[in-house]
């Protein structure tokens, strides 16, 4: 095309400037369509990818859950998506800052930040993507991928490391002779762990069903589907998704009574079950990388670092146990009523919540986090999330559970 | 390509004529004094980064104040200096980068236009599409050969004031040096591949107006804006569809085994961008009154 001669078209008369401009506007249809394609393949290509519920053999949740026991799969590698919708509010770094110092009194301040009990609170809220992989009972891996760096945590024979390639910090500790303990040391992140404590839960007050079947990382899985039969409780529903091959949890939700998203949403986005490379588990702390180990952090808080890790968060857990360790387990803790809607109480002997007059400005701040409730037990303060809620009487009393605010104040009335 | 250019004198519409051109291109691109001023620039910061690192942890203190802070690996400069080849591209990615190729990309037509050779170039048999593409070409070298000097210039200086040898992977595994090197080649193509976004962006302003300096301008102000709206935390729906989003997924390639699936969500994105505003950069240049 010569330069001018758009030039020429302009003295040709007006019904070619028209035409011409027509043409001009027209070549612009070839990003609009780029972009329609684009917008076109984002919206559509997942909805063609989900082929439908895979056809899979009836099976009844007894025989599904047998299966999820008898479940021994020693080898697998995989990535894990976990979001975490509590509700909490959303105080940004003093949120983190908080539970890691109710999680890990050993880990927190003075330790290291590759110690596992400090980082691993981390998956208390939003979402996050691990890895995790395993062969045979004495080595196990798991990372927390992060923004250009990662948290890995490797557990290989009797060595447990942790580190941090963000700061360069390695937490070493020694796991004990059997290698069930070191497990027990790691909150739950994988579908597996969640379902396990889920499933600790089941007695007369759960309804267990299959529903259908769903594909989960590309791979078949009936849905097996926890509900507490009690009205009060805030749990709506648990899902588990159960690999119709090796009955390996793959996906777990926890959706809360009240609705809207998931508190806890825990599944493979991809998994193998072959042999992951040896070389994965061998750990060599990198020159000059700060070493921690785990005496050192021990002595240092006077307690064993790795006491109950992340255990606020723990929310598979039979919620019957579950009320009280996440509160701290407090001595003179009771537990009235049985299985979901069990709610922990105890006594602090203290005043209550520091209110809006008496506790200056902090008082202020925690008014504003809880709302102020009044029964025949008095009045108090209750904290809510979308799972745990928590009435803290002004005379000090304190009930816990994952149960309605009503249930709550019920149970304090009962109480008094 | 002495062959290339006997072909040339003979058949002057062969194909290869784009080579040519392209050719002229890189090597004006490429002589001009603004150009390498920005690599200047670029090679400056690894050492700039370098020896503040070194100054830093001359009493054995670890860099960043041992709390994560600062660029990505950082942390590990002092221990090997492959590292300071991760840490440069992570500290020029975000401004340094981006903005050296919208300096060029946005000169790429207007500047011509400016300087009134723009009507010289398209007297040329080449046609408008063609010379555009030339265009682009070329900004896309510079992003590779922006990137490689921040690498090369950042290797450099690495091993002059640090160790060098096998190196731990961010997911705690050991490589050997060899690989290190290879993946930081991976890296450096995925860096310059995350800049083949801003180049077509940049390219698509350059055809809306006769003025070098504001094409740059509009160019590098659109890449700040975007970053900064990638920052806040109510526009998370729309996250994922900004260029910048996924530039620091280049870090993934250091991981063990390598996570692909942000790299290649980058890769997928920069891609739409160089379609998208690559046709609307055609679209406007074939359309357009070459008046200057």
């Amino acid at each position: 095309m010569a330069p001018y001669a758009s030039d020429d078209s302009t003295t040709a008369g007006e019904v070619d400037e028209q035409r011409s401009g027509r043409r001009k506007a027209a070549r612009y249809i070839v990003p609009v369509t780029v972009v329609g394609v684009a917008a076109a393949t984002i919206g559509l290509v997942p909805a063609l990818a989900d082929s439908g519920d895979p056809d899979l053999p009836k099976i009844t949740a007894q025989q599904l859950i047998e299966k999820i026991a008898e479940s021994d799969v020693q080898q697998l590698s995989g990535t894990v998506k976990i979001s975490t919708d509590l509700g909490l509010p959303d105080l940004g770094g003093l949120e983190s800052g908080l539970l890691s110092g109710a999680a890990g009194k050993g880990g927190g301040e003075g330790g290291s930040s590759a110690d596992p009990t400090a980082k691993l609170t981390e998956l208390a809220s939003g979402t996050h993507t691990l890895r995790v992989a395993a062969d045979g009972p004495d080595k196990q891996k798991l990372s927390l991928l992060e923004n250009a760096a990662e948290y890995s945590v490797i557990h290989n024979g009797k060595d447990v490391w942790g580190y941090d390639s963000k700061s360069n910090e390695v937490y070493h500790g020694t796991s004990s002779k059997s290698p069930e303990h070191g497990k027990d040391q790691q909150p739950p992140a994988t579908p597996k762990d969640f379902a396990e404590e889920a499933l600790k839960a089941v007695d007369d007050t759960t309804s267990v069903t299959v529903d259908g079947t769903a594909q989960v990382a590309g791979r078949d899985a009936y849905r097996l589907v926890v509900k507490p039969k009690q009205s009060g409780s805030t749990v709506g529903a648990i899902t588990v998704a159960v690999d119709a091959k090796t009955g390996m949890p793959l996906k777990f939700t926890l959706t809360p009574a009240s609705g809207g998203a998931a508190v806890v949403d825990a599944g493979f986005t991809k998994v193998s079950f072959a042999k992951p490379a040896a070389s994965t588990f061998d750990f060599t702390p990198p020159k000059g990388a700060k070493v921690t180990e785990e005496k050192d952090s021990g002595k240092a808080s006077g307690e064993t670092p790795r006491k109950a890790p992340g255990k606020p968060f723990d929310l598979g857990e039979a919620p019957g146990h579950k009320a009280g360790k996440g509160f701290g387990g407090h001595d003179g803790m009771k537990t009235i009523g049985e299985g979901w809607t069990a709610i922990a109480t105890f006594d602090t002997g203290g005043e209550g919540v520091p209110s809006g007059k008496a506790g200056g400005e902090f008082g202020g701040f925690i008014d504003s986090l809880g709302d102020k409730v009044h029964g025949t037990f008095g009045s108090g303060t209750v904290f809510s999330t979308r799972l745990v809620n928590a009435l803290v009487t002004d005379d000090g009393k304190v009930y816990a559970g994952l149960v309605t605010k009503d249930a709550l104040v019920k149970a304090a009335d009962a109480g008094k | 390509m002495s062959r290339a250019e006997v072909v040339e004198s003979v058949r002057p519409v062969s194909p290869l004529w784009t080579f040519g051109l392209l050719r002229n291109e890189l090597v004006t691109t490429f002589r001009r004094w603004r150009t390498l001023a920005l690599l200047a620039v670029l090679a400056g910061v690894p050492v700039l980064v370098g020896i503040a690192v070194k100054i830093e942890t001359g009493d054995g203190s670890s860099p960043g104040g041992g709390g994560g802070g600062g660029p990505a690996f950082i942390s590990q400069i002092t221990n090997n200096g492959l590292f300071l080849v991760f840490t440069a591209l992570a500290a020029t990615l975000p401004f340094f980068l981006p903005m050296a190729v919208g300096v060029v990309a946005g000169d790429a037509i207007a500047g011509e236009a400016a300087s009134g050779t723009l009507r010289y170039l398209l007297v040329a048999p080449a046609g408008r599409s063609r010379l555009l593409l030339t265009k682009y070409a070329t900004v896309v070298v510079f992003c590779l050969a922006a990137t490689l000097v921040v690498a090369v210039s950042a290797l450099t200086v690495g091993a002059l004031l640090f160790p060098l040898g096998d190196l731990t992977t961010i997911s705690g595994t050991q490589i050997s040096f060899a690989e290190g090197l290879g993946r930081a080649l991976l890296i450096a193509l995925a860096v310059a591949a995350s800049l083949i976004g801003v180049a077509a962006l940049g390219l698509f302003v350059s055809t809306l107006t006769g003025s070098g300096i504001a094409a740059m301008a509009t160019t590098v102000g659109l890449l700040i804006t975007v970053q900064i709206l990638d920052q806040i935390p109510q526009l998370h729906a729309l996250h994922p569809y900004f260029f910048s989003h996924y530039w620091l997924s280049f870090a993934d390639l250091m991981r063990e085994p390598v996570y692909w699936d942000e790299l290649a969500k980058n890769l997928g994105l920069q891609a739409l961008y160089a379609a998208v505003f690559g046709s609307a950069a055609w679209a406007r240049f074939t359309a357009k009154d070459i008046t200057a």
